[in-house]
């Protein structure tokens, strides 16, 4: 059975590959700094589940230092010239698309298809883990089919995902970070504690007062969180059941659905969100670190407002 | 009740205040959450990587950039603005539109990878829409690829909670039979309707707005 262990692998030989290319890039302006992150991720992604959970917290905090003081950076790219470029494009036209389209084709099939064939009485695909395995084999397979369509040579080819992948490394490596920082959080109990100053603080006997409380603490909740999973319980477990529900005979699934969704609002807002809202910046090369949530900004208060008032009205 | 913990949480709203590195922030404010819940330094050290080994799927979209390095190299961005300029009818805002409907329809349906910010945004959305756009400031041009890469949050997050089998309505289903309540997914899937139907025209009204611009 292709599990989820064999994606991690295989990103960690990615980035074992980067690690050695940094290594031997002898103009990389920080050559060894930017090795030592991707030899230690690959680690995390090679042996991660293997090692002792303390020697990878140690890792964590190499990696954080790593990318926080710029010790990871891209070098010069020798990228191809532009009009290289524009005939490569008018040779392969529409053919170009083939190998992108590759990634969610076969993202929907290893989630849907694949874990539906069985072999000896084991799925090929482990079925709760479709859609990651489908996304990490997907673009193995579009970055082979890539390079064969188009006659592109490795080396070239990697030395230009190292540059990218050398210029948002930072970025992607906050999604993981934050997710940490939730554990902790959510181990010290921050969560409940914020809940508890809530519904201590608020009289909440009246059904507007109460849904404005549940909505706009899911929304700021989720901004501090990051994670509108992370401020559903809670919420839910303060206002939303013992006050909506149960004191005021707000109708269960309304209450949750449009909290949820007053949560993901907040996710619109917040940089705790990295990998919606941070990882796009690096990756359209943006200048300004909060260009994607001032984007978002017009769009998240109004929708916040009408889920407060489609609470009000569908609930009771 | 230990409120000290509640400091981690000022210490990150500090931290990105005064823009500082994110990742410096959050580990700072990581460690000093920690130790003001009294957890020891070991304690500390095996929770941060118990919870990056659980968390490492969150890494895993970097695995598309190699290909994606190959396309570009290949012209694949020269060739989507080639294809844009050919057909003058798709203008930026309609384009986004389309594509805030499309992504929002699918994620309804479960498809919810068939887009995201690696797979889709960069290698097609964002070049598509500055290639009708035709931005004429620098400035206006950042402006147009973060609505890019905002139209794509949009129409997933007020797409995928109306899907049945989606985590967060399970997540949902599964807190209230925890506490005694039984509601059957299609219960409380049904009630994001309203909200994602708000949210295409709220952001729909946004990005169509950009045909006056351009």
């Amino acid at each position: 059975m292709i599990a989820l262990v064999h994606v991690y692998a295989l990103a960690g030989l990615l980035f074992a590959v980067l690690a050695y290319l940094s290594l031997k890039d002898s103009e990389h302006p920080r050559r060894w700094t930017t090795a030592a992150f991707w030899a230690l991720l690959a680690l995390a992604f090679l042996a991660g589940e293997r090692m002792p959970a303390w020697s990878m917290g140690l890792a964590v905090l190499g990696l954080a230092t790593l990318a926080g003081f710029g010790g990871v950076k891209a070098g010069r790219l020798k990228s191809r010239e532009a009009a290289a470029r524009e005939a490569s494009a008018r040779r392969f036209g529409h053919r170009l698309f083939l190998p992108a389209l590759c990634l969610p084709g076969f993202t929907v099939l290893a989630s849907l298809g694949l874990p539906r064939i069985l072999i000896a009485g084991q799925p090929l695909v482990d079925p709760a883990q479709g859609s990651l395995i489908g996304l990490g084999l997907g673009s193995a397979l579009a970055f082979a089919y890539a390079l064969r369509m188009t006659g592109e040579a490795l080396r070239p080819a990697l030395d230009e995902a190292r540059h990218t992948l050398d210029s948002i490394a930072w970025a992607a490596l906050l999604p993981l970070l934050l997710a940490m920082l939730g554990s902790v959080f959510s181990k010290a109990g921050v969560g409940t504690t914020v809940a508890q100053l809530i519904t201590e603080n608020l009289a909440l006997d009246q059904r507007l007062p109460a849904v404005l409380a549940y909505a706009l603490g899911m929304a700021l909740f989720t901004v501090i969180m990051g994670n509108a999973f992370a401020a559903f319980p809670v919420m839910t477990a303060g206002i939303g059941l013992p006050i909506l529900v149960q004191r005021l005979g707000a109708d269960p699934g309304p209450v949750a659905a449009i909290g949820m969704l007053s949560g993901y609002c907040g996710t619109l807002l917040t940089p705790m969100a990295a990998n919606f809202n941070i990882v796009p910046v690096a990756l359209l090369e943006l200048s300004d670190k909060h260009a994607v949530i001032r984007a978002q900004v017009a769009t998240a208060l109004p929708l916040l407002a009408c889920n407060v008032l489609l609470m009000y009205w569908l609930a009771f | 009740m230990n409120a000290w913990p509640l400091l981690g949480i000022a210490l990150v709203v500090l931290g990105f205040a005064l823009r500082m590195s994110p990742v410096l922030v959050v580990v700072g404010a990581g460690l000093a959450t920690a130790l003001l819940a009294g957890f020891s330094p070991t304690e500390t050290l095996v929770l941060f990587g118990e919870s990056f080994v659980k968390h490492r799927y969150l890494a895993l979209v970097l695995l598309f950039l190699p290909a994606l390095a190959v396309l570009e190299r290949q012209g694949l961005r020269e060739h989507v603005r080639d294809f844009i300029r050919k057909h003058r009818a798709l203008s930026a805002g309609r384009l986004l539109l389309l594509y805030l409907g499309l992504r929002q329809v699918l994620a309804a349906l479960g498809l919810t990878s068939l887009g995201g910010q690696a797979q889709s945004v960069r290698p097609l959305l964002a070049p598509m829409a500055e290639a009708a756009a035709q931005p004429a400031t620098e400035a206006e041009r950042q402006r147009i690829l973060a609505l890019c890469a905002a139209t794509d949050n949009v129409g997933l997050f007020f797409g995928e909670d109306i899907f049945i089998a989606f985590g967060a309505v399970l997540l949902m289903q599964g807190f209230y039979a925890e506490h005694g309540l039984m509601l059957e997914p299609l219960q409380i899937a049904l009630w994001g309707l309203p909200t994602a139907l708000c949210a295409f025209l709220i952001h729909g009204l946004r990005v169509a707005r950009l045909e006056r611009l351009a």
